[in-house]
């Protein structure tokens, strides 16, 4: 599979691909017909008409089946009875469809409190990371002259060179003898596990915040505080965007911290309940697709319903 | 870029963002600080010292001691170090976990790198197709090992045998030799997404114009591919090595969602040897354990600054 992908690369590199013979021969000979012409006619061409490389876009396909693949996979598989499952592939489409898979999982894994407890968990450290980072970033970038708050931005960046593993096991004893042995708990180490990157992400952006906005407002006597409010932070929406859906996505998905941290069963998150089908004799595939479907299904749609906006956010954070 | 800039003030550097505001900067900087400024940092930090540093510290103490994880405990100095370096249990994780996470790393760059290339060429649908290709940024690395647990171990050997091909006939992931390759699947299915971005944002860097030269020049696909775009985008791929090879060295809940380290203890990873110090009763040894991960994970991240440094990639 990845071979195939690969083999796309060279033609895909840049706008006047396909000049291989493999695909999509009779369009590889417009570079070469225009190199032979005159080269004003090329630019034009190849700006405004915008030929579909149709070899390259059927490989893309066929590389995309294998993200549709297993997403259909675990559709098909939450609707089927055991007997469907029996020993086959799993791959053909169940008839009947036993939608009752789902209500039973639903039932089974107490779905409503853990999607309760995850969307808290999530919510709380989306607001905190959006709050405490660029407030840091702001502290920092406008004091980059200071110190203090040099060596600040530094001590929050060498988080980045701790993983997380070298600090789990007293972090675990530390957060349950001061009782935060619970999602309230997963919250502070979300934010403050993503303070880093977030932080970094923030500084560049308000650096090109030029001063002078803030200081007509200081001479009108606002406060600091003011100024971030109301000045600062609207300018900051698209990072913060872009900082939101790194938060949400990293803290809905989590399974380490929240598997490590909350004692508590009930207040478990959806992608830990899922270790609940992983019993040494539980067979039932059915209930467990159904189940891991549910928990999948809320980011995907959202996630598909405002796939412009997420993929604008993330490139922001990678052009950064 | 760095020009306007105090050397003092570089030390930060390699991930510092552009200090493009230094003149307005000292130009206040002359006078007193507004206290707000430290309340908006000072509980921050405070916050980031209690729970990622102390614990760090912590750590640091108990691997130098017996301590089960419970009850009493002495000193005993080095000797939790020492045992590591002949525990071959711990050594054969190290193996695995570096093994494992050069595969990944490669696996998902070249993976990553060719469907943005796509992503960026003149296909049609792109916008369908780039929503599909970032499906999995969104998905949990758990449940989605758990979906693939079973098409390894059902639906591939149930299809290599209709159409019998006899190597595959039996589960990937119990075999001792191959579970590290689902693993490595896995790992590019879920990672390659948040690579390509980075890629992607790094072809929209180059201006088409170098491309029309060059394709005027005669250069052919693969000749403006080897020339122009990898020199190019250089510090992009850096930065995903970078990026790659650290994540995949944490590597834990795909291989819990797989293979749970098994067969035997054929895919057991640092990072999970680490927790076992819960249950274990050896929490002391696997804090040393753990120190030493960090050294070295350390030590590699200051060789890959160095190399970014040298060739003046700017993050």
């Amino acid at each position: 599979m990845t071979a195939t992908i690969s083999t796309g690369s060279p033609r895909g590199s840049g706008p006047s691909a396909s000049t291989r013979p493999s695909a999509g021969s009779s369009r590889g000979s417009r570079p070469s017909a225009g190199s032979a012409g005159s080269p004003g006619k090329i630019r034009r061409s190849s700006r405004e008409g915008y030929k579909v490389n149709w070899g390259l876009t059927v490989l893309m396909l066929l590389a995309s089946l294998t993200i549709i693949v297993p997403l259909y996979f675990t559709v098909a598989m939450a609707l089927k009875s055991a007997d469907q499952i029996g020993t086959g592939t799993g791959l053909g489409w169940p008839n009947p469809m036993h939608w009752e898979n789902l209500a039973e999982a639903f039932v089974a894994t107490n779905f409503p409190a853990h999607f309760l407890s995850t969307a808290l968990v999530t919510v709380f450290s989306v607001l905190g990371s959006l709050a405490t980072s660029s407030l840091a970033a702001y502290a920092i970038a406008r004091n980059w002259n200071r110190k203090f708050f040099r060596g600040s931005f530094v001590y929050l960046l060498s988080a980045m060179f701790i993983p997380f593993p070298v600090i789990i096991l007293p972090l675990i004893k530390q957060t349950a003898l001061l009782g935060l042995d619970n999602p309230a708990g997963v919250v502070f180490l979300h934010v403050l596990g993503g303070i880093s990157f977030n932080t970094l992400l923030y500084i560049a952006f308000v650096r090109a915040i030029p001063a002078e906005l803030e200081e007509s407002a200081r001479m009108d006597g606002a406060t600091t505080w003011q100024v971030f409010r109301k000045i600062i932070l609207p300018l900051l929406a698209p990072m913060n965007a872009t900082v939101g859906i790194f938060a949400f996505l990293g803290s809905w998905n989590d399974f380490l911290l929240p598997q490590m941290m909350i004692a508590d069963p009930a207040l478990q998150t959806l992608p830990v309940v899922q270790m609940l089908f992983q019993g040494e004799f539980n067979t039932d595939y059915s209930l467990a697709f159904a189940s891991y479907l549910m928990a999948m299904a809320p980011t995907l749609v959202v996630y598909i319903l405002s796939q412009r906006w997420v993929l604008s956010g993330v490139m922001r954070g990678a052009v950064k | 870029m760095s020009t306007t800039l105090p050397v003092a003030q570089r030390d930060a550097a390699t991930t510092s963002p552009e200090p493009g505001k230094t003149s307005k900067a000292t130009r206040k900087g002359a006078g007193r600080i507004d206290p707000t400024y430290y309340w908006m940092i000072v509980p921050v930090l405070a916050l980031f010292a209690f729970f990622i540093t102390l614990p760090a510290l912590v750590g640091v103490f108990f691997s130098l001691t017996n301590y089960a994880g419970y009850g009493d405990w002495k000193f005993v100095g080095l000797s939790n170090y020492v045992n590591i370096f002949k525990d071959p249990a711990v050594l054969q994780s190290y193996v695995f976990t570096f093994g494992f996470a050069v595969a990944a790393t490669v696996a998902v760059n070249v993976v990553a790198l060719s469907i943005a290339l796509g992503l960026n060429a003149r296909i049609k649908w792109r916008t369908g197709i780039r929503t599909v290709f970032f499906i999995p940024m969104v998905l949990s690395g758990l449940i989605v090992s758990f979906v693939f647990s079973y098409l390894f171990s059902n639906t591939l050997p149930a299809l290599a045998e209709r159409f019998g091909v006899t190597p595959l006939a039996s589960s990937m992931l119990a075999d001792e030799k191959w579970a590290w390759l689902a693993i490595v699947v896995v790992t590019v299915w879920q990672a390659a997404p948040g690579a390509t971005i980075i890629y992607l944002a790094g072809l929209q860097s180059v201006p088409s114009e170098v491309y029309e030269a060059a394709g005027m020049d005669g250069a052919g696909t693969w000749r403006q591919f080897r020339s122009l775009t990898l020199p190019l985008i250089m510090g992009y791929l850096v930065i995903n090595i970078i990026l790659g090879f650290k994540g995949f060295l944490g590597t834990y809940e795909i291989i819990v969602g797989l293979t749970g380290g098994g067969p035997g203890m054929a895919t057991q990873s640092v990072a999970m040897k680490i927790f076992s110090g819960f249950t274990g009763g050896d929490y002391a040894y696997q804090m040393a354990n753990a120190v030493i991960y960090f050294v070295i994970t350390l030590v590699i991240s200051v060789i890959q600054l160095r190399l970014i440094q040298r060739r003046g990639v700017s993050l």
